[in-house]
């Protein structure tokens, strides 16, 4: 695959969706502002003018009501990416989420297929407040019947949206605001990255390693990788060898590579932009007890959203959230306290 | 309403006896299926609450009977009777009632969650209401595909004060989607009455709402119910959008089978009883001299058989194996 062009996250996940659509009339895309307006993140931006309002619906505000309606569509045979527009709105509509998209299969007795993608934008870091900087990925792995899936680069992003679409179970697709790209809203350096322009796909359930390293396994998703590959670099100047593993589905979850990594490094730091409590890091600290116990030099560590609303203030915000410095101090401590 | 009323009146003698047999075998079918289902879950047999619809059997039959066969039913957890009149086999679904591995759903739903794909019958769905979008979406994927299939969604009297009715409904009316609404009125969501819980007790007229028609009919009369729904069933069919469709019935029993009816008078329900629809239809058959009271009797026999029949298969069905506990959590790749 050629990957000397660059896109942003937002660019490889519209392209990914429109080189869907041109394979497959089945595909169809439908939200709040999906269509003229483009999404509010640009995930659809140019779809509407491809393809027109049959194939990209403009939906009015009711959750409940149309994403309900994306599992009709999947069980009719199409291919719905449906989005939420603010993964925190999940309250309005949770119950088409977790007690229809996720359970129809199993209540069909496996007949019934859902090919459906539900697409939202996650993620904090720019003062939005409590009801729009959320993460809450851990919520929806908890639930059985839905895979997870969580782009951390536009490499991925593009890949995994096509497998996203061509699995005929419910997925959630959460992409970072922040990694986006977006002109106005930009939380990364390198808002660009190579993506191929010819159709791919990426398998769930494989953790990719960002980067390799012998003293320190750190795992995280989506904007903890952009973190963690930031601080390991830091942490290189130090004379510390950090491997990154990019775990890019929660569910399901590839604990294979978390254990082989453990085994090699002796050490864990698990990066999360989710809330502590019952979540990621809690999942990732009960995989290595499981499976790489004697292995351990020191406990697993984590470093996640203390439990506590996001907060609007910056410096409030800043304080809980994830950085690259927390990173570099919180592996410090792993190694030499 | 009155005109309607003049149509349905004109029904008998536009039908052969076979379909009024055809409708009575089905009431009477539901009766005695749903009668032996309460015997077995008084008898530990049958799990959870199981909700009854005895007493409103003939709106179950009517709308299936306004149906095509590749038409789209949606429904709620008191859907035996909309299973059988929809030709489910009553072994499948008292083996689903059973939580065996032969029932419809291989033991992994149970009363509330009934489905059969070559029945185009989508479930039955325990949270009130929130079926309603996703029969939503089927329309909009008929109306994309150029389909001339049509859906149905049956909800009882309690969804309408959801935040998901109103949705799906506005957006059914937006977009003008081939899909029917169908309220089973039976007065009473769970043990509130209609009149504690709506602010507009006649449901029909909240169509006006979403750009839609509503009608009120007699669920309790087959042939009025299977007319009405029909009419707008045709009407989605050539493309002049969604209705709503109020059916008044009466659950003769409880709206589970631990419900103690402190809600309602003995009497109430006695008067109710006293106009019992399927008597009311075999009376009327044989009045019109449709069909004598020995042919009514033969098909009592053979639905007798055929409830036996299901039972006795549900109670030999093995249960699930539980090395197949995470068969179908996603579909097998």
């Amino acid at each position: 695959m050629n990957t000397s062009r660059k896109l942003t996250m937002a660019r490889a996940i519209s392209e990914a969706i429109a080189q869907e659509i041109e394979r497959d009339d089945r595909v169809f895309v439908m939200g709040e502002d999906v269509g003229i307006y483009g999404g509010i993140f640009s995930a659809t931006a140019g779809l509407y003018e491809k393809f027109g309002p049959e194939q990209v619906m403009d939906t009015p505000i009711s959750e409940t009501g149309f994403i309900g309606a994306a599992l009709g569509l999947a069980m009719e045979g199409m291919r719905p990416i449906v989005e939420l527009m603010f993964v925190d709105f999940f309250g309005v509509c949770m119950d088409q989420i977790y007690n229809h998209i996720a359970k129809n299969i199993y209540f069909s007795g496996g007949n019934v297929r859902v090919p459906l993608v539900l697409m939202t934008a996650t993620g904090g870091g720019y003062n939005d407040a409590g009801q729009h900087s959320q993460c809450l990925w851990g919520t929806f792995a908890h639930l059985p019947g839905l895979k997870v899936v969580i782009p951390s680069t536009p490499f991925d992003a593009k890949g995994l949206m096509i497998s996203a679409i061509r699995d005929d179970n419910p997925v959630i697709y959460m992409f970072h605001k922040g990694l986006m790209g977006l002109g106005w809203m930009t939380l990364i350096k390198d808002t660009t990255g190579p993506v191929p322009e010819e159709p791919y796909t990426i398998p769930f359930g494989r953790a990719d390693i960002k980067r390799e390293g012998n003293d320190v396994t750190i795992i995280s998703v989506s904007m903890g990788v952009y973190q963690s590959l930031e601080a390991a670099k830091e942490l290189e100047r130090a004379g510390i060898s950090a491997e990154v593993i990019d775990l890019r589905t929660l569910v399901p979850l590839d604990r294979e590579t978390i254990a082989e990594s453990v085994k090699k490094t002796r050490r864990v730091l698990v990066v999360d932009e989710d809330y502590l409590s019952y979540g990621m890091t809690g999942e990732i600290a009960a995989t290595v007890m499981e499976l790489a116990f004697d292995y351990l030099d020191a406990p697993v560590k984590r470093l996640a959203v203390p439990d506590v609303p996001i907060p609007y203030s910056r410096p409030l915000e800043q304080f809980v959230l994830p950085s690259a410095p927390k990173i570099v101090e919180a592996v410090k401590e792993l190694l030499y306290s | 309403m009155s005109a309607d009323r003049q149509k349905v009146a004109s029904v008998p003698s536009q039908r052969s006896k076979d379909q009024f047999l055809e409708l009575y075998r089905q009431m009477v079918l539901i009766r005695r299926f749903e009668e032996r289902a309460a015997e077995a879950y008084t008898q530990g047999k049958i799990g959870g609450f199981l909700h009854l619809a005895i007493g409103e059997e003939p709106a179950n039959v009517g709308v299936m009977a306004a149906l095509r066969s590749d038409d789209d039913v949606f429904t709620h957890y008191r859907s035996h009777g909309q299973a059988l009149a929809r030709g489910m086999d009553p072994k499948a679904v008292m083996a689903e009632l059973f939580g065996r591995a032969t029932g419809v759903s291989k033991g992994r739903g149970g009363s509330m969650h009934l489905a059969s794909l070559e029945h185009h019958f989508w479930g039955g769905y325990a949270i009130v209401g929130g079926h309603i979008p996703m029969a939503v979406g089927m329309a909009v994927a008929h109306q994309y595909t150029g389909s001339d299939r049509v859906v149905v969604c049956i909800f009882g009297d309690g969804a309408v004060n959801t935040g998901a009715f109103h949705e799906a409904l506005n957006m059914a009316g937006v977009w003008r989607l081939p899909i029917v609404f169908v309220v089973s009125n039976n007065l009473y969501g769970m043990g509130t009455a209609i009149n504690r819980s709506s602010a507009v007790t006649e449901v029909y007229k909240r169509a006006a709402a979403y750009n839609m028609p509503g009608v009120r009919a007699n669920g309790n009369d087959v042939l009025e119910t299977e007319a009405t729904v029909r009419e707008a069933v045709e009407k989605a069919r050539a493309g002049e959008g969604p209705s709503l469709v109020e059916l008044m019935t009466y659950r003769f029993r409880g709206h589970s089978m631990a419900d103690p009816e402190l809600y309602r008078s003995k009497e109430e329900v006695e008067q109710w009883k006293a106009r019992d629809p399927i008597a009311a239809f075999r009376r009327r058959l044989e009045e019109e001299g449709i069909a004598t009271a020995a042919e009514f009797e033969a098909i009592d026999r053979r639905v007798a058989e055929t409830v036996d029949e299901a039972v006795r298969f549900a109670n030999e069905s093995p249960e699930p194996d539980p090395a197949t506990l995470f068969d179908h959590v996603y579909v097998n790749p």
